[in-house]
């Protein structure tokens, strides 16, 4: 997973959950497939049927505020999308992601238009705009989140350590 | 240098000093999930392979989001959640008792407590001096497992509030001003720390408002030091508190003062679709509105049913308005009913909703036509919060929407108040 390549989907500042997975799917959240299928609909119909594995979601400041729905994460994962990139984000959001082992990057996200083709290589903490030959970098995440991350998220985390690692010591 | 209250409570919770900025695992008091989070909580905790929860007595559902339910999908999620609570010995709310943070509040949390809820609000609950946060399934399957939870100690914000709140201003209107002063992130990952001369004489009804709406500025949490008023609730409800005194050190450190000084408020509306976008009541007088929604974790506590009550009385909502009323438990609802308020609202010509989340999230009970617009008491205004992205949400005070909804249009509540 340390080396992330597709297209950039670009969006705005403040993304909230509901634009993410609006509530008038609340229904469909035991079915995360269907749901997924819903994802952006408010403000890209495009997205849920056209975005490819590995493609990047890409937002301005605050990406994910509002509910602590972990399906606006979940729907992510499902569409096979690579990671997301954003100026700054919601906090809950950000914990989901890592828990459900969906790869989150702060960085300014300015330069980098819809559309573009990028690599982002996680560990190095860089992102590639291969469209634009740009390179950008960003603070690599902590050790363990990172873990996390690799673990697929904290679920296989915690029972790859058995549940003592983290959550024995105390 | 000194503690913050955030700092101290996760140190007298974790056994040693710990600071803002340090990553902690930390045992945890209460477990709490509502039935939009709880499905795929307990489908995570499955994965876990772990038969039992750390304590079910301190693990809590709660069926309140859609409640009762509109469509089988949701009937069949409350299934799953009762056949569940009962195999494992959680407790469950069911369809009628109320809102998650309210609920727990009324019965549950005492000061210094640390809560983990699957519901971005539960941060309500810090107004009782707990330490109390919102997280999605998975971080909450891992604290029913284990009782355990790793997090990042919050830097604190001091929002200090001196003065005292004009007639016609209240917790509420206090609420949107510091949003619309921090912004939507403004406050990511800080705890924010309530405190000033308004902060004693404030309710426990309106000390929980100001709370809830710390999301609304990214914050972790919002917290609000032990005193009297906290302890005065907890002994009405039988819940003596283990601690009597809880506070900030003098020389603690933060990240940012933000001074209000409460006599210089008005009654404050935030515009669509910001949280942060506040103006004046004022500024919009006269805007036509379609529904008025007096509830939620945010404004459904007596207090507000009494405010509203008082300015329905001997009047009429307008016949081109839909009220609709939910009390936020069924505490407040029994209560709403004997002082007669219930009586007052409905001869107004409002709808009384089941004790629950109404119409706030969009599911059900109030959904929003294309085009219409909502006033509403709860905290959030995003584009298709109430399950229609062609409709716009306002954000106001219970007397602010009580007032707009007899007169058919954005109203200032001073206009109607005796
Ligand atoms: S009332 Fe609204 S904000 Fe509060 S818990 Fe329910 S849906 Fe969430």
């Amino acid at each position: 997973m340390s080396v992330i390549r597709g297209r950039a989907w670009k969006f705005g500042d403040n993304i909230s959950t509901d634009l993410i997975v609006p509530g008038r799917y609340f229904h469909l959240r035991s079915k995360p497939k269907e749901l997924a299928e819903h994802a952006f609909e408010d403000i890209n119909p495009n997205f849920a049927r056209s975005v490819r594995r590995n493609d990047l979601v890409v937002a301005g400041e605050n990406f994910g505020i509002g509910s602590s729905r972990e399906h606006a994460a979940l729907v992510f994962k499902i569409l096979g999308v690579g990671a997301i990139l954003a100026k700054s984000f919601a906090r809950i959001f950000y914990r989901n992601a890592i828990n459900l082992g969906l790869p989150v990057i702060m960085l300014d996200t300015s330069a980098i238009e819809d559309g573009d083709l990028l690599e982002v290589h996680l560990d190095e903490g860089v992102v590639i705009d291969v469209s634009k030959n740009l390179s950008l970098r960003f603070k690599p995440l902590p050790k363990f989140l990172l873990d996390i991350l690799k673990a697929g998220g904290l679920i296989e985390y915690v029972i790859a350590s058995k549940g003592v690692t983290a959550f024995h010591e105390v | 240098m000194g503690l913050t209250l955030a700092e101290k409570l996760l140190s007298l919770k974790t056994n040693r000093e710990v600071r803002a900025g340090d990553i902690i695992v930390t045992r945890v008091d209460w477990v709490l999930a509502q039935d939009g989070t709880a499905p795929l909580a307990i489908r995570q905790f499955m994965r876990l392979k772990k038969d039992v929860l750390f304590n079910g007595h301190r693990v809590i559902f709660f069926i309140d989001h859609a409640a009762p339910s509109p469509r089988r999908e949701l009937s069949n999620d409350h299934i799953f959640m009762r056949s569940f609570a009962r195999k494992k010995g959680a407790i469950l709310h069911d369809v009628g008792d109320g809102i998650i943070h309210q609920v727990f509040v009324e019965r549950y949390v005492n000061p210094c407590d640390i809560v983990v809820g699957a519901d971005s609000h539960t941060c309500t609950a810090g107004a009782l001096c707990a330490f109390a946060a919102g997280f999605g399934s998975t971080d909450v399957a891992v604290a029913m497992a284990f009782g355990k939870l790793w997090l990042r100690v919050p830097e604190s914000y001091e929002i200090v509030i001196d003065g005292r709140l004009p007639k016609g201003v209240f917790a509420k209107d206090l609420a949107l001003h510091i949003a619309g002063k921090l912004g939507p992130g403004g406050a990511t990952y800080m705890a924010l720390e309530f405190k000033g001369d308004l902060i004693e004489h404030l309710s426990m009804d309106s000390r929980l408002t100001l709370t809830n709406m710390a999301v609304e500025v990214g914050a972790k949490t919002g917290i609000i030091e032990l005193d009297d008023v906290t302890c005065r609730f907890l002994e009405e409800r039988g819940r003596p508190p283990r601690y009597r005194d809880m506070k900030a050190d003098e020389d603690a450190s933060y990240a940012r003062r933000l001074y209000v000084d409460a006599n210089d408020l008005e009654p404050l509306i935030a515009l669509p679709h910001r949280v942060d976008k506040v103006v004046p009541v004022s500024k919009v007088e006269g805007k036509q509105i379609h529904q008025a929604f007096i509830g939620t974790c945010t404004n459904g506590r007596l207090e507000d049913l009494r405010i509203t009550a008082s300015i329905l009385r001997s009047r009429k909502v307008h016949r081109d308005v839909r009220l609709l009323v939910a009390p936020a438990s069924r505490e407040i609802y029994l209560k709403a009913l004997r002082e007669g308020i219930i009586d007052t609202i409905v001869r107004a010509g409002g709808v009384i909703l089941p004790p629950g989340c109404g119409p706030c999230v969009g599911v059900h009970l109030g959904v929003l036509g294309d085009d219409e617009v909502c006033i509403s008491t709860q905290n959030r205004n995003f584009q298709g919060r109430m399950g229609n992205p062609n409709s716009a949400i306002f954000l106001a005070s219970p007397a602010t929407v009580a007032a707009s909804a007899i007169k058919g249009e954005v109203t200032d509540p001073r206009e109607v108040l005796s």
